[in-house]
């Protein structure tokens, strides 16, 4: 998992699913933000990264906030540096879909709002994934979750149109099945003064319900397909980061996941 | 240097701003505050020093009280000491991320201007907010006016950031009554607060790239009760520095504090326990009722978290009747919250312990009220284990409606 890495931040053997796709997100993304990073993960998935005791899988500096308030700390955390006139550290938001587009959404607007300087990465597997998966506002439209269990009825939330609507810097949308195109936004993330908000969907396995070998493959279905748009937004404007080939079809994406059977 | 005068600015501030000026001479430099009656006076005073350049420092208009106080705690957790405040349902929407930063032994300053919980909606003074959150592991301290604001605040960031307290604390003042009320209160120089107050410094858990470590992460059953220990006996802790630093403050600044004050409790046949600004018309009252040889006394609490336990029986050894008046309703409860502190510490069959409910939602604890206490404490007049003294007659038809007729009783 750590080939190929410039910086070894994570530990190997995290306790996260076969074929989790968050755990590739957080690697690449501290690949790219190096040790002079600061992280603030909530209570998820991406917590497992916090640790359980004495034992963490981070080699830098992190905290563990509540579910909703992800940007805060980090924001905090932010002016705080800046008041030690530590201005060359990162300050990385690392949230799930629910602590984002449902519980941490009023906490992240005031931080986009006030253009604070806080790298915000929210990874979307598309529900609570770490409770059992439970539907979030970032389910897609017919999945079936444990609390859906007919299937969903009204569709995603447009997480990020929403922070668009921020006029902030940086935004992206991004997917690991395409990691030099994830790399290449969080260094630009990094790089940019102000907010950058960066939406990565990571399939997950366990609750998709898909062989957890085709974590890669689905999520590049997802981009094929349209179902998963890659662009980015750079002060207002919108371009896209990879063509839609039609090679794949929604079907063919949406057929090989038991949530949409 | 023993008889040095103490060089002060006598200054009319009302609490609010008595507040802000500690802050700013407390050399705060991170501030995240959300507006609220009756603080917005010190989140906006606060803000005005910033534009000043009166503070060195920042000041972030959050969206919530809940985001005050996690950017509070991130940006402390780094190194610095930051700052916020707020009142009543504020209080109540930082409840969650309170326990973040007691847990993670973050020694946050806060004042608190106490307002009503809702329902109904009030905008004015009694402790129900403050007193939700008396087990959150914050200490909690309760001035009585503008003078002491300013005094508690400045003590209590050397109280709090002691590395054998490191626990965070709330200074409670009245809403409106202390708040809004200008009085003379005397500022002291600059120079004297930074001897005072060293230079903020994290002393167990920092968020530093060059010391990195994880914080607040997933803690098992193995470990949590020794964490919780730790805390609770910080507070223990506490109850030794508190007066040290008493002592501190007197020797630079002039003015004695206690973790209680005690007034003429030593032949008192009653005494009156009470917190905030209620204490000085119950010291009037005391006053006036000594002067046609009534034996009465008063206590008030500064401290209320950690509870001054054997000030407290010290104080009252020789006291048999005491009333203790709870500014909070305490539903459900045999007492108000100080009601069951008080009847913990001196509860034993030779004493008489009243508790009293008195002034919600901003009602003014009157002499007239305070006479009535000392009355029925001297007659030992009372029939409930918690006596609603200020009540209106018609207590139970106020705002009732009957469905079936669709009108009002009133």
């Amino acid at each position: 998992m750590n080939n190929n890495l410039k910086h070894n931040i994570v530990a190997q053997g995290v306790s996260t699913c076969a074929g989790c796709g968050l755990d590739i997100a957080i690697r690449r993304v501290l690949n790219v933000l190096g040790e002079e990073t600061i992280i603030v993960i909530p209570p998820g998935c991406a917590a497992l990264f916090s640790g359980y005791g004495n034992c963490t899988a981070m080699k830098i500096p992190g905290f563990q906030g509540n579910l909703e308030n992800t940007a805060a700390y980090a924001a905090g955390i932010r002016s705080g540096l800046e008041a030690q006139g530590k201005n060359n550290i990162n300050v990385v938001g690392f949230a799930g879909d629910g602590a984002t587009v449902d519980i941490g959404l009023q906490s992240l607007s005031g931080v986009l709002e006030r253009g604070e300087k806080v790298i915000y990465v929210c990874y979307d597997n598309e529900a609570y994934m770490n409770t059992g998966n439970q539907r979030s506002g970032s389910t897609p439209l017919n999945a079936t979750t444990k609390t859906t269990p007919g299937s969903k009825l009204v569709p995603k939330k447009n997480m990020l149109e929403i922070v668009m609507a921020h006029h902030i810097p940086y935004v992206a949308s991004a997917s690991i099945g395409y990691i030099k195109d994830l790399e290449r936004k969080v260094q630009k993330a990094k790089d940019v003064q102000g907010p950058s908000y960066i939406h990565i969907h990571t399939p997950c396995p366990t609750g998709w319900g898909f062989e957890p070998h085709l974590t890669v493959e689905i999520a590049r279905k997802a981009v094929l397909s349209g179902m998963w748009e890659l662009f980015e937004v750079i002060d207002g404007n919108k371009v896209s980061t990879m063509q839609v080939t039609n090679s794949v079809t929604p079907e063919e994406y949406m057929c090989e996941q038991r949530r949409f059977k | 240097m023993m008889n040095q005068r103490v060089n002060s600015n006598v200054m009319v501030l009302d609490g609010n701003e008595a507040a802000a000026m500690a802050m700013k001479m407390a050399r705060v430099s991170v501030m995240a505050v959300y507006p609220i009656t009756p603080q917005t006076p010190l989140a906006e005073r606060l803000a005005q020093m910033v534009e000043k350049k009166e503070i060195e420092g920042k000041y972030i208009c959050v969206e919530s009280e809940h985001s005050a106080i996690s950017y509070v705690i991130g940006a402390q957790l780094t190194g610095v000491r930051a700052g916020t405040a707020t009142a009543s349902v504020g209080l109540a929407l930082m409840h969650e991320v309170l326990g973040v930063a007691s847990g993670c032994r973050v020694p946050i300053v806060m004042p608190v201007v106490n307002r009503a919980l809702v329902a109904p909606w009030s905008l004015w003074c009694d402790h129900q907010d403050a007193m939700a959150e008396r087990d959150s592991g914050w200490l909690q301290v309760y001035a009585e006016n503008a003078q002491e604001v300013l005094d508690l605040i400045l003590m209590g960031y050397r109280i709090a950031e002691h590395e054998n307290v490191l626990l965070p604390i709330m200074i409670c003042m009245d809403g409106f009554y202390v708040s809004h009320s200008l009085q003379k209160v005397l500022v002291p120089e600059q120079v004297q607060v930074d001897k005072f107050i060293p230079k903020y410094e994290a002393k167990n858990l920092i968020l530093d790239v060059k010391k990195p470590m994880f914080i607040n992460n997933l803690t098992s059953p193995d470990e949590f009760c020794e964490m919780r220990y730790q805390q609770d006996v910080a507070f223990k802790n506490a109850l030794v520095e508190i007066p040290r630093v008493q002592k501190e403050f007197k020797e630079a600044f002039g003015r004695e504090y206690g973790l209680i004050n005690s007034y003429e409790c030593e032949d008192a046949e009653a005494v009156i326990v009470c917190m905030g600004s209620m204490s000085g018309t119950v010291k009037y009252v005391v006053k006036q009722l000594r002067k046609k040889n009534i034996k009465v006394g008063v206590v008030k609490i500064t401290f209320f978290r950690p509870f001054p336990k054997k000030d407290l029986i010290e104080a009252l050894s020789g006291v048999k009747t005491i009333g203790v008046i709870d500014r909070s309703a305490g539903l459900g409860s045999q007492t108000g919250p100080l009601g069951l502190e008080v009847a913990r510490c001196l509860g034993n069959k030779d004493k008489n312990i009243i508790n009293f409910v008195a002034g919600l939602g901003g009602r003014d604890i009157t002499e007239e009220i305070i006479e009535k206490i000392y009355d029925n404490l001297l007659k030992l007049d009372f029939n409930e284990d918690k006596n609603w003294i200020d009540l209106k007659e018609d207590a139970l038809h106020i705002r009732r409606y009957e469905m079936e007729r669709g009108q009002s009783n009133e």
